[in-house]
C-alpha cells in the first residue's frame, strides 16, 4: 500500500522527540520518524525500549520533554488526548464494563454530540466489520477475549479516525487466536486505508502485518524498514539478533575487498568473506551474522566462497525442518535449518560435514 | 467404603447385572458424598461455636432481653392483680365501683410489704404523670384505711376520685404494651383510649431521629466529598506517596476515638486554636468568638473526621481495581477530562461509593460518645437520650423501644443497599 513519497508530506512526524521521566536518562533519544498516511507501521522492540512511550507521546499521554510531533503537518504537542481524534486500542482492551457493546461503540460518537439515528447506524456497521453482529447488547464481561479484542478495534474505529494507535492488543490472547486476529487487523486495515501505529514486542505480529518496522532499542530506534528488508538485510547486531534466528561469529576485519565485500579472521585463524555493512574497517572488531536457513550441507567444493568443516553436535526433528546444532569455527552454538525437503541430506550426530554459504549472506555487523 | 470396588469390578460392559449396577453405585455415592459433607459442616460449626456461644451469651441474648423490655409491662398484671382482675368489668366512663377500690387497697397493701409497690407505681408515672406520688401517699397511709374503700382512697387522695388513672390501668393490665413505642413516636392516649401526639412542648424524640438522620446523612455526604479526592490520589499516586498517604489515614484510625474528640474541642472551643487565629488575624473581634462546638458544627466536624476512613477505605479499595487505561480510552476516544470521569470513572466507583456510605451512614446514626461530648444540647443523636433512658431516668422500656426502632431502621437500610447495590459488592478493603 502506502509506501515513502518523498514529494507527499508526512502524515505522522517525530522531530528531534526526546523524553525523559526521572531528568537523568533519556527514554527516548532524539527520535526523527515519518509516517505515512495509510500505513501500517509497527514500533518492535523489548520492554523498555521506548517503544510504548512514543505511542504514549503520540496519543498525547505523555508530553515529550524536547521536541516536536506534528500530525498532518499540525503540532499536536500542546493538543490534549481528546482533541487529536486519534483511535487507540489498549493492551487490556479498557473496554468500559459498566457499558454494554453497543454503548461502548457508541461513546465516541456521543461525546461528539453525533444523532442517535446516525450512532445507531454507525455502530451497527462497526459491529459487522468485526464480524460481531449479535452482540451489541451483551456486557464485555460476557464476550471472549477475542471478541472483546475486535470491540475494542471497533470502538476505536468507530468514529472514522485517520489514525490508530495500538499499544500490544494481542498479548493477552492465545497463540491461535492471536493469529487469526493479526490478520483480521491488517484486513481491516487494507479495507479501510486508516494509518496505524502499531506497538508489539512480538516479531512475528511485526514482520506479518506491518508495512514498515521501526526496530526500537534503548531509547533509539535502530533500523526503519521494511519486514523482508529487515530480516534480510540487518543493519547491525541487535536487529540481527532481535528479527529472525542468528548465526553470529565475532572476528576480526583483515581487509576490505571490492564489491563491499571485506575479509574476517576468526579467533581460531578461519578467514570467512562477508559482506561489509557495518565496520568500521581494516583492524576493527566485527560480528558476523548469518541466518540459520542460509547454511548450505555439503556444498560442491569450491562452487561458494565460504566452506568448512563442521561436526554435527545435536539434531532436533521439527517437522518442516531439522534444527541442526553444529560446531563450527570453534563455535558450538551455530544452528542450521536444514529443510525437510525431498533427497535433504541425511546428518548423523557426531559425523562431520562440510557447510558453506555466499559472500552476501554473511552480513560483517558492529560487535 | 469397599462396597463400591466389587460392583464396579463387575459393572464391566457385557457383564450380566450391568444393568442394575449404575443405581447401587449412584445411591451409595450419594451417601458417601452426604457422609463426607456431613463431616466437612461438623467440622465447620466446631469452629464457629466458640463465637457462636461468646455471641450467643454476651450479644444476642442481651439484645432479645432489650427488646422484650419494649414491649414487657410485668408491672402492672404482676403487682396489681386483684385491680387488674376486677377492673376488667369497668366500663371506663364513670368512676370503678367499690370492688375495684377494695382490689386496689388490697394489692398496695401486698405491694407494700412485697415492696414492689413502688415498681407499679414507676411504670403508671409513664402513663399518668403524677402516678408514683400518688401511690407513695397512698402506700404511707394504706394501713389506716376501712371500708369502704371507694371513700377512704378518695379521701386520702382526690385523684382516685379521677378516672385517668384507673383508664391507665385498664389499658395497661396486659402482659404487653405499645406505650414506649408510642412515647418514643411522642405518641399517647387520650381520654378516649385513641393515639394521638403529645403536647407540643413535651414531643422530643421525632425531632431527635429526624436530626439524627439528616445530621448523619449530612456526615456521609461530606465524608464521600471529603473522602472521594483521597481515595482517588491514594488508587493512582505511585507506591511510595501513597503508602505515605494512606499512613495518614490510618494513623488517625488507630488512634483512640476519645482523644481524636477531644483534640477537636482542643480545637473548636471558644478560646480554642481556630477561634484564637481568627481573632489573631483581625477577622473577628475577641468578644465575639464563634461558636464551633457543643451544638451541630462540633458534632458534625468531630464525626465527620473521625468516619472519615470508613469512607476512604472502601473507595480505595474499588478504586485500586480500576486500571488508568479506562481514564486513557474515555480521553483517546474524544472525552473531555470531565466527561470521561462522570462517564467512565464514577460509574465504576459506585459500589465503592455505596459500600462507603452505607457504613457511614449506620456508624453515623447509632453514635454515642462524639456527640455526647462536643453536641452540646443541639448536637444530641437519639443515642445520647437512648443512654440517658438507661442510666439516669431508668426508664428502660422507652430506651428499648428507642433502641429497637434505631436497629429498625438500619436493618431496613441495609435491605434498601442489598437490593440496590447487593452485599456482594461491598467492598471494604
Amino acid at each position: 500500500m502506502a509506501q515513502e513519497d518523498p514529494q507527499e508530506e508526512p502524515f505522522v512526524q517525530f522531530k528531534d522527540v526526546q523524553k525523559t521521566y526521572d531528568g537523568e536518562t533519556l527514554v527516548v533519544k532524539n527520535l526523527n520518524l515519518d509516517i505515512a498516511k495509510g500505513e501500517f507501521l509497527t514500533m518492535l522492540g523489548p520492554s523498555g525500549s521506548g517503544k510504548t512511550t512514543c505511542l504514549m507521546m503520540l496519543a498525547g499521554f505523555e508530553t515529550s520533554t524536547r521536541g516536536q510531533i506534528l500530525l498532518d503537518g499540525r503540532p499536536i504537542n500542546n493538543v490534549p488526548p481528546h482533541k487529536r481524534g486519534i483511535g487507540m486500542v489498549f493492551q487490556n482492551y479498557a473496554l468500559f464494563p459498566h457499558m454494554s457493546v453497543a454503548e461502548n461503540l457508541a461513546f465516541p460518537l456521543k461525546v461528539r454530540k453525533i444523532d442517535s439515528a446516525t450512532i445507531e447506524e454507525k455502530v451497527n456497521r462497526a459491529l459487522e466489520m468485526v464480524r460481531l453482529p449479535e452482540m451489541g447488547s451483551r456486557r464485555p464481561a460476557q464476550l471472549s477475549g477475542g471478541q472483546q479484542q475486535r470491540v475494542a478495534v471497533a470502538r476505536a474505529l468507530v468514529f472514522d479516525p485517520d489514525l490508530v494507535l495500538m499499544d500490544e492488543p494481542l498479548g493477552a490472547l492465545d497463540k491461535n487466536l492471536r493469529e487469526e486476529m493479526q490478520f483480521e487487523i491488517k484486513h481491516i486495515h487494507e479495507n479501510l486505508g486508516v494509518t496505524v501505529v502499531y506497538v508489539t514486542h512480538d516479531q512475528s505480529e511485526a514482520l506479518t502485518m506491518s508495512n514498515r518496522i521501526a526496530v526500537f532499542d534503548d531509547g533509539v530506534i535502530q533500523q526503519l524498514d521494511e519486514p523482508d528488508q529487515l530480516y534480510e538485510k540487518p543493519v547491525n547486531t541487535f536487529c540481527a539478533n532481535f528479527i529472525g534466528e542468528n548465526n553470529r561469529l565475532d572476528g576480526e576485519v583483515k581487509s576490505m575487498d571490492e564489491g563491499g565485500l571485506c575479509t574476517v579472521a576468526l579467533p581460531d585463524g578461519t578467514s570467512i568473506k562477508a559482506l561489509a555493512v557495518n565496520v568500521e574497517g581494516v583492524g576493527s572488531r566485527t560480528a558476523l551474522s548469518l541466518r540459520p536457513e542460509r547454511v548450505r550441507i555439503a556444498p560442491e567444493a569450491g562452487s561458494l566462497p565460504n566452506i568448512f568443516p563442521a561436526r554435527v553436535e545435536e539434531l532436533i526433528y521439527l517437522g518442516d525442518h531439522i534444527r541442526t546444532r553444529i560446531s563450527l569455527c570453534g563455535n558450538d552454538q551455530f544452528i542450521v535449518k536444514v529443510p525437510n525437503a525431498q533427497g535433504h541430506a541425511t546428518l548423523k550426530r557426531g559425523a562431520t560435514v562440510d557447510v558453506g554459504w555466499v559472500a552476501d549472506d554473511c552480513r560483517a555487523l558492529d560487535p | 467404603m469397599a462396597e463400591p470396588i466389587p460392583v464396579s469390578a463387575n459393572g464391566a460392559p457385557g457383564t450380566p447385572g450391568a444393568t442394575d449396577t449404575p443405581d447401587d453405585d449412584v445411591s451409595s455415592l450419594k451417601a458417601r458424598l452426604r457422609r463426607a459433607e456431613r463431616r466437612r459442616r461438623l467440622t465447620a460449626m466446631l469452629l464457629v461455636a466458640p463465637l457462636f456461644a461468646f455471641l450467643l451469651v454476651s450479644f444476642l441474648i442481651p439484645m432479645g432481653d432489650m427488646l422484650l423490655r419494649s414491649v414487657d409491662n410485668w408491672q402492672i398484671p404482676n403487682v396489681l392483680p386483684n385491680t387488674v382482675e376486677r377492673i376488667a368489668a369497668w366500663d371506663g366512663e364513670a368512676l370503678p365501683e367499690e370492688a375495684v377500690y377494695a382490689a386496689m387497697a388490697a394489692d398496695i397493701r401486698a405491694g407494700k410489704e412485697s415492696g414492689e409497690i413502688g415498681k407499679a407505681a414507676t411504670r403508671l408515672n409513664y402513663e399518668v404523670s403524677g402516678a408514683r406520688s400518688l401511690f407513695n401517699k397512698t402506700r404511707r397511709r394504706i394501713e389506716r384505711i376501712e371500708p369502704p374503700y371507694k371513700a377512704a382512697l378518695i379521701d386520702i387522695d382526690r385523684r382516685w376520685g379521677q378516672p385517668d388513672i384507673w383508664q391507665a390501668i385498664k389499658r395497661e393490665s396486659g402482659p404487653y404494651t405499645a406505650s414506649y413505642y408510642l412515647a418514643a413516636a411522642d405518641l399517647t392516649y387520650n381520654a378516649e383510649g385513641e393515639v394521638v401526639a403529645v403536647p407540643e412542648y413535651r414531643q422530643v424524640y421525632v425531632e431527635l431521629f429526624i436530626r439524627t438522620i439528616w445530621m448523619s446523612l449530612a456526615i456521609t455526604g461530606l465524608t464521600i466529598l471529603l473522602g472521594y479526592p483521597v481515595a482517588y490520589l491514594l488508587a493512582n499516586l505511585p507506591l511510595r506517596y501513597s503508602n505515605l498517604l494512606m499512613i495518614l489515614v490510618l494513623l488517625p484510625f488507630w488512634t483512640s476515638l476519645l482523644v481524636r474528640t477531644t483534640t477537636w474541642i482542643t480545637i473548636l472551643q471558644s478560646q480554642g486554636v481556630i477561634n484564637d487565629i481568627l481573632v489573631w488575624l483581625g477577622l473577628i473581634a475577641t468578644d465575639e468568638r464563634l461558636q464551633l462546638i457543643h451544638n451541630k458544627i462540633g458534632t458534625m466536624v468531630a464525626m465527620t473526621h473521625i468516619l472519615l476512613p470508613f469512607m476512604i477505605l472502601p473507595l480505595y479499595s474499588v478504586m485500586k481495581t480500576i486500571p488508568p487505561s479506562y481514564m486513557r480510552a474515555a480521553r483517546s476516544l474524544g472525552a473531555t477530562p470531565l466527561t470521561a470521569f462522570v462517564k467512565v470513572y464514577l460509574p465504576q466507583t459506585v459500589s465503592g461509593v455505596g459500600a462507603g456510605s452505607i457504613l457511614v451512614f449506620i456508624l453515623a446514626i447509632g453514635y454515642y460518645i462524639t456527640p455526647a461530648l462536643v453536641g452540646g444540647e443541639t448536637g444530641q443523636f437519639i443515642s445520647n437520650f437512648i443512654a440517658r433512658h438507661m442510666l439516669v431516668s431508668l426508664n428502660w422500656g422507652l430506651a428499648a423501644a428507642l433502641g429497637s426502632m434505631l436497629l429498625a431502621g438500619v436493618l431496613v437500610l441495609y435491605l434498601v443497599y442489598n437490593k440496590l447495590v447487593g452485599i456482594d459488592n461491598m467492598k471494604l478493603g
